[in-house]
This record gives structure tokens, sequence and C-alpha cells, in this order.
């Protein structure tokens, strides 16, 4: 049963087409860029987009996407600068858009107050990797519902049958299924994934199913779209905006991945 | 009150499991077992064998006449520092790795500070027979290279950890980061009472041996059953933790942390998290870290890499805030007069972290009649270099 009637990601995973998702680091490469971003991805055909928080010690993430955060926080991006970037932006899009980030800044501006921030700029989702099943049930649900915010989990490989279905529950909006066990940006296999993707299929979970962690090819997208619902690209995007943003290369970039 | 962990992995308000989804199987695998395990008459027979015949263990506590002259009580060193590897360190990873065998895994990970933690499990991953990875800071692999040359000869791989402030916070990110990426065989052994439940409690029980020994000791040294004080250095808190254990419950004993204040608290060069730290989430528990406003972490400063931490174990950060421990800040400089004190007038050169506690006698006014234990946690071989550049720069 999903609880949120209005909630732009729970609208696009209504049809049945096969999604792609691209991940940025918020204020990476340079401070205003997340605006531009954003409006150039979903010209370029993007179903939805991650924003990241950076954190100065992120442990789920390789050295890629770690840099960005270090160049983003060294650019000073912080919450309260994001939440009115995006408030700006949410004029111009109608994509769905994620939060994504570690629990501490989350935490030190207030997890009820970060949430209706959330709202108020128009955000969909908020993924927080390191919140625990039972604190969110505990502490934190009822913020993501007042704020019409899906909370969204993360699966893995390992993650247990009874887990899955309990973290299935609680989540809403999609799956975030980490396609291997490591950190972002490994050279891990899409196709040793396959019996573990096999299993996500088959369990009829309540949610759509998004894979994320190591896509760096079209071959990579078409394989985890034959199994589940959407590909989420990260360090493989962020390694292309390095140098800077450059609307054709990106567009690009993402026909590359989907044509 | 109780000072132990609570069924969900809580000290108060701090500790918890705040792991990614990734490393939910190893910790609850770790969480479910570790009690049975540690509770096992063979694995404690074999554990305290090997702490007998391999540590060397009991360590004695040693009654210092120059101490007790200067301060004007009895004052007793626990001398962890004659531990086999020179500190505390291994009576948690000899556990910590043995735990690992009983759990099948094959491969050991473990981050290092001022490399003490980092030879322990070396030593331990070489007795054991299980390979072993080491991440250490590149700043702390330059100030500490015996340590990391002894790594190496133990059959060790050290890697450096070059992000952020290239010190034992970064070398702990790099081993969570190894951990994830090698879940199905690789245990990870976290080298204080820090880290997600159940590590916080598996390393204070490992490090408990020393105030188990002093229930003993105590006694027949003093006639009187307890000491009226205890006192250890912290930085996340393992021989503190080790040190108060068993004292916890005897409220008529006082218990004091040296926190490293690096060049002071007001300095911006310090690593005393309960007075410079808020609470947070880091590294797999909720306690007190020094950060930013917006929740970055800040870099910590101590002359000591073992107390280079920006956080304090969630039991230490409860302990303060129920006032059980009383926690005092100890300057680089303070902490380097005490150890080159006791070095000149007792013969023995402290690791420059048990230094703070020394010089957290300072801090307390004793009565003649006090019976003090400071837990001397390791052996100042490893801090030459910086002794005696500090003794240069005061002449």
């Amino acid at each position: 049963m999903n609880q949120l009637t209005e909630n732009r990601l729970n609208n696009i995973f209504k049809n049945r087409k096969k999604k792609i998702s691209i991940y940025l680091t918020a204020g990476y490469p340079n401070l205003a860029d997340t605006i531009d971003l954003i409006a150039i991805l979903e010209k370029a055909g993007v179903d939805f987009i991650e924003i990241g928080i950076p954190f100065s010690d992120s442990v789920m993430d390789g050295p890629v996407i770690l840099n960005s955060h270090k160049i983003a926080l060294e650019n000073g991006m912080t919450p309260e600068i994001l939440f009115d970037q995006l408030a700006i932006i949410r004029e111009r899009i109608t994509i769905p858009l994620i939060l994504m980030g570690s629990m501490n800044p989350v935490y030190q501006f207030g997890f009820e107050r970060f949430c209706q921030r959330c709202s108020r700029a128009g955000v969909d989702g908020l993924l927080l990797p390191d919140l625990p099943l039972s604190d969110f049930k505990l502490h934190y649900q009822n913020y993501y519902r007042l704020n019409n915010l899906a909370p969204i989990f993360m699966v893995t490989p390992q993650t247990s049958r009874e887990r899955l279905t309990a973290i299935d529950a609680a989540g809403e909006g999609f799956l975030y299924a980490v396609s291997s066990s490591s950190t972002t940006g490994s050279s891990n296999k899409m196709a040793d994934s396959s019996d573990y993707f096999e299993k996500l299929k088959s369990l009829n979970l309540k949610n759509p199913v998004a894979v994320g962690f190591n896509i760096n090819t079209k071959n990579d997208v078409e394989f985890v779209h034959g199994y589940t619902d959407a590909a989420i690209i990260g360090s493989a995007f962020i390694r292309e905006i390095e140098k800077g943003i450059d609307e054709k290369r990106i567009r690009e970039f993402i026909d590359g991945l989907i044509n | 009150m109780s000072y132990q962990v609570d069924e969900n992995g809580f000290y108060g308000r701090y500790g918890g499991a705040y792991v990614p989804e990734v490393l939910y199987p190893n910790v609850e695998e770790l969480r479910v077992n570790y009690q049975s395990i540690l509770q096992d008459p063979d694995f404690q027979k074999e554990l305290e064998q090997l702490l007998k015949l391999y540590v060397g263990r009991e360590t004695p506590l040693y009654p210092s006449h120059f101490l007790s002259a200067k301060h004007g009580a009895a004052i007793f060193l626990k001398r962890e520092d004659l531990c086999h590897s020179g500190s505390h360190k291994i009576n948690n990873t000899i556990g910590q790795v043995l735990v690992a065998k009983r759990l099948g895994k094959t491969r050991i990970v473990a981050e290092t500070g001022a490399g003490s933690h980092g030879v322990a499990t070396a030593m331990a991953c070489a007795l054991l027979k299980l390979p072993c990875t080491v991440y250490m800071g590149e700043v702390d692999m330059e100030r500490q290279a015996p340590n990391v040359a002894r790594m190496k000869l133990l059959g060790a791989e050290v890697v450096p950890a070059s992000s952020g402030s290239k010190t034992l916070k970064d070398a702990t990110n790099e081993a969570f980061r190894d951990w994830i990426n090698h879940l199905t065989n690789t245990f990870y052994v976290i080298g204080s009472v820090v880290g997600p439940h159940p590590y916080p409690d598996m390393v204070a029980q490992f490090q408990s041996v020393i105030s188990k020994e002093l229930l003993g000791q105590v006694p027949s040294l003093t006639g009187q059953s307890y000491p009226d004080y205890v006192i250890a250095c912290v930085g996340g808190g393992s021989n503190a933790a080790g040190s108060f254990y068993h004292f916890l419950d005897h409220s008529e004993v006082s218990l004091i942390a040296a926190e490293a204040a690096g060049k002071g608290l007001d300095s911006g060069f310090s690593a005393a998290a309960t007075f410079l730290g808020k609470e947070g989430i880091l590294h797999g528990s909720k306690t007190k870290f020094m950060q930013t406003p917006e929740g970055q972490i800040l870099e910590a400063h101590s002359v000591s890499a073992g107390l280079d931490y920006p956080g304090i174990g969630p039991l230490h950060a409860y302990l303060h805030d129920c006032k059980r421990v009383r926690f005092v800040p100890v300057t680089d400089c303070q902490a380097l007069d005490a150890g080159s004190l006791l070095s000149e007038n007792e013969g023995i050169i402290p690791a420059i972290e048990s230094a703070h506690a020394l010089a957290a006698l300072d801090q307390v006014r004793f009565k003649s009649t006090d019976v003090v234990v400071v837990c001397l946690s390791g052996r100042g071989g490893k801090d030459l270099e910086t002794y005696s550049q500090y003794s240069s720069s005061k002449k």
C-alpha cells in the first residue's frame, strides 16, 4: 500500500517504461551548477535524479564520488544553500528529485526541519544509507509522511529474503538495489549479479526496483533493465562532468546510455 | 543505574548501529553471536592462555615512588606498556581475531592511528594465521614510521589513507570501505570502543581484563578493596573503558579520563571530543563528534597519533553525560612534560597517549590516604622522535 498519493516518484513508476536516473553531487563541479545540471538532465531524457548531499566522511563512496564531495564542500555547499537552489529548479522541471546522503548533516540540520524543507523545495524522496530501518520506524517515519517524502532504502546481494520483505514494506517510491556489495564506482561486473536480480524480480515486491552502483555502459543499463525498473548512474556521470558542464556532451552521454 | 549496553545497542542515547545496509548482515552476524562466543568456556580458555603465555599477563601494578611523593598519595601504574606489542591494544586484537575465526572469516582488516592497534592486530594475525590489511593515515605513517616497519615485518599489508586529515579518522573510513568491498570473507578488527554495536561493548569486554586484574591487585597491595581513583587517557577510549569497567558500579571509585586538548581547547587544534564535540553519527554509532554546525566532521589535532580522533566511544559519551567519569583536558605540552618526568625519574618511557593520563594527576587534589591507579596504556618507544624534538625545542 502506497501512503503517498501525490508523490511524483510514485506517479512516474505507474507506467512500465524502463527508467534511467542520474546521481549528482550538490555543488559539484561548481556551487551553482546543480540548477543547470538538473535542467539539462531532464531535457536529455533522464527520468529522475538523485542529488547527493556532500559529507566529509562518506564511507559508502569510492574515490570518484568522494572527490566530488570534497570539492562540493570546498565550494561551500550546505543543505541550506541546496534547498534554495532546489526551490528555483522546481519551477522549471517536472521530474522527481531525491536527496541522498549520510545521516549526520541531516541530523544536525534537524530531521523534522530537513523533511519540511524537502517538501517546500519540491523534493520527492530521501535516501539516507546509514539510517537503520529500526530508527526510521521508531523516530522518523512520520516526518516523511507528513511531508509527502518517499523513504527510500537500499538492499544488497547479501540482504536476506526476510529483510528484503521488511524493507520493501517500509520503503516507498522505489527500492534502491545496490548492484554488488561494494563502495560506489567499483569495477564489479553486472553479470555477476544476475542471480540476485533474478531473486528481486521473483519476490513480487511492492516497490519498483532501481539498480545503482557500478553502472557504466549501455550494456550495463540494458542488463539491469532486463530484470528491474530503473538504472542509476553515479560515478560514471561524475567523471563525465569533472571538467565542467557541457550540455552537448551531457546529452550525448545520456543518449549513449539509452539509445 | 546501568552502564552496560542495552538490548538495542545503546548507552543511554549513544551507540546503536548506523551502518549502510551493505554492512548490516556482517554487523548482525556479530551481534547475534558475540556474547555466546565470548561466554563459551573453550573460547575463554584459549583467550586466557594466550593472554597469559603470549601477551604476558597479568601486567604488574607498580607503586610509583616518584609520583606518590610528587602528588602526596599512593600512586600506582597499571603496566599495560609491558604487554607484548607494547600496549593494551593486544588484549582486544587477540580476542577479536579469535572471534573472527569462530565466525569463519579468513581475512582481517584494521585501522590504526599511532600504529599500536595495527601492530597488535598484525601480531594476532601472524600468530593465528590470518592475512591482515591495516589502513593508516599518511601523516601517521610518517610520524610513527617504526610501527609501520613492525607491521610489515609481521606480514601485514599497510595501506596509506590519503584522504582528509590523513590520520585516524581517515584510516577508519578506508577500513570501513575495505570491509564493504570484501564482506563475505573479511572481519573488521576495530581498535577502540567505537563503531556500530556490538563493537563498543565487545572491545570493552576484551579490555576489561585490565580492571579485572586490578580487583585482585589493589587489595593485595593496599589492603583496601577498591582504588579511590582510576585515571586513563581517552581517544576512542579503549584503555579507559577497560580500566573503568569493573568499577563503574562502585560509585566510591572516582574515574577520570584524560582527553587530548592538543594545543589547547580554544586553539582550534584539539581532539577533546567531550569538550568540543556535539552529538552526531559517524563510523556506525551515535556519539559525540567534533563537527561544524552543518555536521561536517572536523579534523582532530593531538601530538599523540593514538588520541587524534574527533569522536569518543558511545560508552564514554554516556559516562560523561551522567557524570560518572570526570573528563579533564590535557595539552600536548602537559603530556610531553609528564612523560619526560616519568622517564627521568622512574625509568619508564610512557607512550605519549599514556602521558596524558599522567598529566591529569596535576588536575586532581588528592588526600594522603588516596589510592590512585593510572593506566600506563603503552610504552613510548614509538614516540622517541617526538620526545626528543620537544626536549630540544625547550632548550
